[in-house]
């Protein structure tokens, strides 16, 4: 990302202790579970219609080696006696229990589909509301690759979560509980062997999970290692291969990439390890069970249907053992997720919506321009390092200003502030006497519009690029904007004309067009104050003047503030700053400053000599 | 973007799975044993229910309790060595399978390193990444998964089956029954959940371009109080992606009732048959207890079936993502040569018509001056053959003037042009030939972005470039380290081609910083080193003294603070002056600015200026320029437009001959332009139509003797006759020493503000006077005249005339 020039002055350098270093923005306590709770929260019905169905579907599963006991115990002697009663009610029985089984399964899984995609759904547009919520200064720092991640992989995990291993979790407790008590009524020797051997079960997945935890955790580390570094290549890819990276970047990401391995490999040596205990734990008590049943059979003590029923129960009890690793599996990585996520959401906006929002007074007087007020304004990042310290300044309406100065003089915090990009730490910025923080944001922005250097464009077609300025403009007005300001002709060369997706063959727009669209999006959007932070950096002086005659003839009247190294935008301007370590120390108009002996007068000269 | 996911092809799962081959081949005697293993321990599980039968039918039945201890032990004993085999599956597996998907993710990451440039501008490297991580993850849990246990649960039902068969048919029928239902259904519901999960994927993909583009535009989305209309876009998006993952649970709902439903419906039928039979007598009670426990114990296996398949299916799609990426062709280190060859082939042919081209606009200069000496270099370099080019006819003699490199030397004599080109190539500095290029994605037919660039920069010349926005700068200096390559003509580095050099070699040569500048997550000192191998401390301050970068000290760990995504954030102009510190550091023959100054505020730029000055002094480099102030760095300027390059010369040559690059340098004020009125982006290429015609003639002759046609162009009627003509040829004929000699013919064109008024006048005008000029001396050039003239043909449409 783009930083601007004010946010690097060296007190905002971050220590060792900013959170933003490291992968993870610091959650209240509490607060993952509380995030959980309230994505369930407001979907409380189908939760519990959810689970229900699944109880439902467990009963109907596990009726089945119920019924073989019945056939056997109880069947088999009344067929012989000629009646067919209970083995009829047994084949009912075990249709009923099959299709209720099946059809139970389908209500589950797309109920449970539902609320899935409904939390996801949620959460996605929680995290994305947020993050445009928050001010710039924190994207700044928070960098957009780790909020991608956020928006994707995190997501993404606890999906996983929540479509299979939840699912897998109910239903493995719901089966130890289900046939537990199964085995506990059909004999309660056997059911009491069975429960206990869910002690060192339950000894295993408990040392199994804090083993896997840790593993997982570096795991994530180095996996978030090697995205940093395969993002920062494919981005930097033009001058990785000028530069010939492409056989360091190798070894460097082999190295990554092989710690990453190493660490993989241990999780899934760790799932082997667990895998086996608790196979061998299962199988023994199974042997154990059976032994005994059978020592009772034999000495006539219980019933051969029993047994039966008592085995089929076993083999069904330990088969999702492993099933149980893999949830665990799934819930570690999604529970890492959602407390990076819980972090992000805990982070306040800090240039917050006006609560009570206020109106601009209707525009005076023939032109549109607003008078803007700096009023005691002092301003200081959040890390400190003091940018502006007190400072006031009033541009009339309908003045053009320049403001000037060298890298750091805090130009650009200026037009932050005025943008309301910042809030100052101290003091108000007044647009026609109204602060900037009363005003809703749709209110805002048809006050002040600001223009930067980098002219992002976003995908689509490049009349949709203008139209953000106003998305209501019609297809003439934006391509008047377009023509007003010099883009319309290299737009009408582009394969399909405004229609050309900027993305897509044959869209390929070079810097110093990005930044004419740039600048028909702020002339559509038509605001009272215009600010432009160096938006002319990449246009060749032709276009920069087509930009300065729209000025002088479209956005005549409005206010407007430029920041430009190129002293040719000065030209235009009613006055000029000059700026040094946050203060202004020349206030003029332009031809008395040129004239005089100040700072200005030296940089005018210079760049008078630059234009040879 | 959808257009990226190629279309889901026609391939079966199958097919795209055995891609995956190559990969597995090295793990492959631990994944077999490791499929063997688990089929002997799923066999092993099916042996348990026959111990059972065993026990219950014989010490039970024989009320034998002594012989129940050896079915337990025998339980036991299979119960372990079921747990062992099962543990030393996913032990012989573990490793191997990190090793595959890391190995994959590193093949990967080398492709895209050295996949073309072209390739990355159309990918989102969110898109790249996603098959980076969650594609090789979701292939490694196939490895480990579906693959093993679709062949084990395979075999498992095969002998469970075979049991079942074994221990009473007529039940064993029962339950094969739902085989052939279940297999169509899984058939068909694959077919259809292939659809859907590509969906899926790919509308996570556009999500997450969604969030990338809110993130990365944040200011402007800010800036203009759109994120509620962004929130509902991304809204829209994750609808309908809810949409798509819902219709995947309905098809995943559906087959995984019918998975449950239709064999437990069989194993309810042969349970109740059984129980007649065991009524009846003619089963026993244990062979029903295991043979019950027997087709529980497939159960697990069938119905797995369904999710192994929807795995399968997702890794299928995650195969077809990944070899979409690595199928594409890398930047072949030989790509050059095929066309080094053909450009071979074609050099012999062409040095003969270079030889006549050159003559032809050496004859174009002789037709201009009279002069005597330049007509005897035009002789030596076959001034006979001018005659031939003449006789082959109008289109032939503009195809070679078109064509020819070498003209381009033209006007240092003819002689010389001949030299040039026999030796082909042996010309030093940094030369483009007959450039052309157009994207490998753009529509055909378009017309390219460059066409026909000839242009020489001199050793240790510094050739800046110029051109209004979007006119192709940037293009053009990213072929020269053949980050794009060319689509046509070549470009050398004293005189070697470079396609037909090793890309490593030649990014060696040529240093190169961009508009754009990147910083990688390093140190400040490894950021700038990159440029150079063997660089060390020195070095490095000598560089970040040029690109005064002293700000580099006032940071909390001078030139070891990491910077980059993980680091420090620096502002654009910081990183722009790290970003030439790095051009510069390696002291690089070649170098490629683009822009690179354009972030920094004039004080800063004109302290780089002075030092770049220096370090220019003895590289050969091509700048873009957007400003005067850049443009001073160069000897020479170099005008793009309309794709070539229409004029060559200094700063102070260009700004007193050509109206459009006094336009771009001064954004000439309107009224002083030519055409007034009109929008000048228009003006100025119109303007430029007699001087392309020089240009195309060859990239320092063209220019040079062009101007003496432009310059009558523009000095209108009552001007352009010979004499001006006259004054401006000589230099042409010297340009290339690069003598400037102000120009009568530039001072008549000041003098005559009417003429530059009617640029169509101009130009009509022009051709005639320039017609005059060239034919009129010497009668017998006839030919050549209409040579001369030929070129201008494509651009002018007045070629029709000329031959007369």
């Amino acid at each position: 990302m783009t930083m601007t020039t004010t946010s690097t002055a060296p007190s905002d350098l971050k220590d060792e202790g900013d959170p933003f270093d490291r992968d993870a923005l610091p959650a209240p306590q509490g607060a993952t579970g509380a995030l959980l709770r309230s994505l369930l929260a407001a979907r409380r019905a189908p939760v519990v219609r959810a689970a229900l169905l699944l109880l439902l579907q467990q009963a109907a599963v596990q009726a089945g080696p119920l019924l073989v006991a019945y056939a056997i115990d109880r069947g088999v002697p009344a067929f012989r006696r000629h009646d067919y009663g209970p083995l009829i009610a047994v084949a009912i029985g075990y249709a009923v229990c099959a299709l209720g089984a099946g059809l139970l399964q389908y209500a589950f899984i797309r109920t449970s589909a539902r609320v899935n995609q409904d939390v996801l759904l949620d959460l996605r547009g929680r995290i994305f509301r947020h993050a445009q919520a928050l001010s710039v200064d924190f994207h700044e720092r928070y960098t957009s690759g780790r909020l991608i991640s956020r928006s994707t992989t995190d997501v993404e995990s606890l999906r996983e979560l929540l479509s299979e291993g939840l699912q897998e979790l109910i239903a493995v407790v719901l089966a130890f509980v289900y046939i537990s008590a199964m085995l506990l009524w059909l004999d309660l020797g056997l059911g009491a062997l069975a429960v206990l051997s869910f002690v060192p079960l339950y000894l295993l997945v408990r040392r199994y999970q804090r083993r896997v935890a840790v593993v997982f955790r570096t795991r994530s580390t180095l996996i978030a290692a090697v995205i940093v570094k395969f993002a920062e290549t494919m981005n930097g890819i033009r001058p990785v291969r000028a530069f010939r990276r492409e056989h360091a970047n190798d070894v460097e990401f082999r190295r990554l990439n092989h710690r990453h391995e190493r660490s993989n490999g241990d999780g899934l040596l760790e799932m082997a390890r667990y895998v086996v205990g608790s196979r061998l734990v299962a199988n023994t008590a199974v042997a154990g069970i059976v032994v005994w049943g059978a020592y009772r059979v034999a000495s006539g003590t219980l019933a051969l249907g029993v047994l039966a029923a008592a085995v089929l129960y076993l083999r069904r009890l330990y088969d999702p053992i492993d099933r149980l690793g893999m949830f665990l599996n799934s819930y570690q990585s999604a529970a890492a997720s959602l407390e990076k996520i819980a972090g992000l959401l805990a982070q306040t906006p800090s240039v917050p919506e006006a609560r009570d929002p206020k109106e601009l007074p209707a525009p005076h007087g023939d032109h549109p321009g607003r008078e803007v007020v700096f009023e005691d304004v002092r301003f200081a990042y959040r890390t400190g390092g003091e940018v502006l310290p007190r400072f006031g300044l009033t541009i009339p309406a309908g003045q053009t200003v320049a403001v000037v100065g060298s890298t750091g003089a805090g130009k650009s915090t200026l037009a932050k502030l005025l943008a309301r990009f910042y809030d100052p730490t101290e003091g108000r910025v007044l647009l026609d006497g109204v602060e900037l923080r009363d005003l809703a944001t749709p209110e805002l922005r048809r006050g002040v519009v600001m223009v930067t250097q980098e002219a992002f464009l976003f995908s689509g077609t490049v009349a949709e690029n203008i139209a953000i300025g106003r998305p209501e403009a019609s297809r003439a007005e934006i391509e008047r904007a377009a023509k007003a300001i010099g883009a319309h002709d290299f737009i009408s060369g582009l394969p399909d004309g405004y229609d050309t997706d900027v993305r897509k063959r044959g869209g390929r727009i070079s810097a110093g067009q990005r930044q004419l669209v740039a600048f028909a999006r702020a002339l559509l959007a038509d605001p009272a104050v215009l600010i432009l932070d160096e938006a002319t950096s990449s246009l060749d002086i032709p276009g920069e003047r087509a930009v300065q005659r729209a000025m002088d003839t479209v956005l005549r009247g409005r206010t407007a503030v430029v920041i430009a190294h190129r002293l040719s935008t000065v030209e235009i301007a009613d006055r000029v700053l000059v700026m040094e370590h946050g203060r202004i120390v020349e206030d003029g108009a332009p031809a008395d400053l040129i004239g005089g002996e100040g700072r200005f007068a030296d940089l005018h000269r210079a760049w008078r000599d630059s234009l040879v | 973007m959808p257009e990226k996911h190629a279309a889901a092809k026609d391939r079966s799962t199958v097919r795209s799975l055995l891609r995956l081959w190559p990969y597995v081949r090295p793990v492959r005697t631990r994944l077999f044993s490791a499929a063997f293993v688990a089929v002997v321990a799923s066999c092993l599980g099916l042996v348990i229910p026959l111990v059972l039968k065993w026990i219950v039918d014989g010490p039970v039945a024989g009320r034998d309790p002594g012989g129940v201890w050896l079915g337990a032990l025998a339980l036991l004993l299979l119960g372990v060595a079921e747990a062992g085999l099962f543990g030393m599956r996913r032990w012989l597996v573990a490793r191997p399978l990190a090793g595959v998907e890391a190995a994959m993710r590193a093949d990967l990451y080398r492709h895209l390193q050295r996949l073309p440039v072209a390739f990355h501008d159309r990918w989102a490297s969110g898109q790249l990444l996603s098959r980076g991580t969650t594609d090789l993850m979701l292939l490694r849990m196939f490895l480990a998964f579906p693959l093993t246990f679709l062949l084990v649960n395979a075999v498992t039902i095969l002998v469970g089956f075979v049991i079942l068969l074994d221990q009473q048919w007529t039940l064993g029928l029962v339950l094969l029954a739902p085989i052939v239902p279940l297999v169509i259904l899984c058939s068909l519901f694959e077919s259809r959940y292939a659809v859907v999960a590509r969906l899926a994927q790919d509308q996570v993909g556009d999500l997450t371009t969604v969030v990338e583009e809110s993130v990365l535009g944040i200011r402007i989305v800010k800036g203009f109080g759109r994120h509620r209309s962004q929130a509902r876009a991304f809204r829209e998006l994750s609808e309908r992606l809810r949409g798509t993952e819902l219709g995947k649970a309905r098809l995943l709902a559906g087959i995984w009732a019918l998975i449950t439903t239709i064999p437990e419906v069989a194993i309810g039928a042969a349970l109740v048959l059984g129980t007649v039979q065991v009524a009846d007598g003619g089963l026993s009670a244990g062979t029903l207890v295991a043979f019950l426990s027997t087709a529980l114990a497939l159960r697990w296996p069938v119905e797995s079936i369904g999710f192994l398949l929807a795995m399968s299916q997702e890794a299928a799609t995650a195969t077809e993502r990944y070899f979409e990426v690595m199928d594409a062709a890398p930047e072949s280190s030989r790509s050059g040569s095929a066309d080094a060859a053909m450009s071979g082939a074609t050099g012999v042919a062409g040095v003969a018509r270079i030889a006549e081209a050159g003559a032809t606009g050496a004859v174009g200069a002789v037709g201009a001056t009279g002069g005597t000496e330049v007509a005897d270099h035009a002789r030596d370099a076959g001034a006979a053959e001018v005659g031939a080019a003449g006789a082959t006819g109008v289109d032939e003699v503009a195809r070679i003037a078109e064509v020819t490199a070498a003209g381009a030397t033209g006007a240092t004599g003819g002689r010389e042009v001949a030299d040039h080109a026999r030796v082909a190539g042996a010309a030093e500095g940094l030369c483009f030939e007959g450039v052309e290029f157009r994207y490998p994605d753009a529509p055909a037919q378009s017309a390219p972005v460059l066409a026909r660039i000839d242009l020489r920069v001199r050793p240790g010349e510094t050739m800046a470039l110029v051109g209004s926005t979007g006119s192709g700068k940037t293009t053009l200096t990213a072929l020269v380290p053949r980050l794009h390559e060319v689509t046509a003509g070549r470009i050398t580095l004293d005189g070697e081609d470079i396609a037909a050099m090793p890309r490593e070699r030649l990014r060696r040569l040529v240093s190169v910083a961009f508009e754009e500048p990147t910083l990688f997550s390093a140190s400040v000192g490894e950021n700038v080193l990159m440029g150079a191998e063997d660089a060390g401390e020195p070095e490095l301050g000598r560089a970040l003294d040029i690109a005064q970068a002293g700000f580099v000290r006032a940071l909390p760990h001078g030139a070891d603070t990491q910077v980059g995504e993980q680091g420090l954030t620096l502002s654009g102009g910081q990183r722009q002056r790290l970003a030439l510190a790095r051009a510069v550091v390696g002291r690089p023959r070649f170098l490629v600015l683009d822009d690179p100054l354009s972030a920094l505020d004039v004080h800063t730029e004109a302290l780089v200026e002075a030092a770049l000055r220096r370090v220019l002094e003895g590289t050969t480099a091509l700048v873009v320029a957007h400003r005067p102030s850049t443009v001073m760095l160069a000897d020479r300027v170099a005008l793009l437009s309309g794709g070539r390059i229409a004029a060559v010369g200094t700063h102070r040559e260009l700004l007193r001959t050509n109206a459009e690059y006094a336009w771009l340098m001064s954004g000439a004020e309107p009224g002083s332009q030519p055409r007034n009125g009109q929008s000048p982006r228009k003006a100025g290429p119109e303007a430029g139509t007699a001087r392309s015609t020089a240009a195309e003639a060859g990239p320092e002759a063209g220019p040079k003797a062009g101007t003496a046609r432009s310059t009558v162009a523009e000095a209108g009627p009552e001007a352009g006759t010979a004499p001006s003509t006259a004054a401006e040829a000589p230099r042409a004929v010297s340009g290339s020493g690069g003598t400037a000699i102000p120009t009568a013919a530039a001072a008549t064109h000041e003098d005559d503000p009417a003429g530059p008024a009617d640029g169509e006048a101009a130009r009509l005008a022009g051709r005639d006077v320039a017609d005059e000029a060239l034919g009129r001396p010497e009668p017998r050039d006839g030919p050549s005249h209409g040579a001369a003239q030929l070129p201008a043909a494509p651009s002018s449409g007045h070629a029709e005339g000329s031959p007369r």
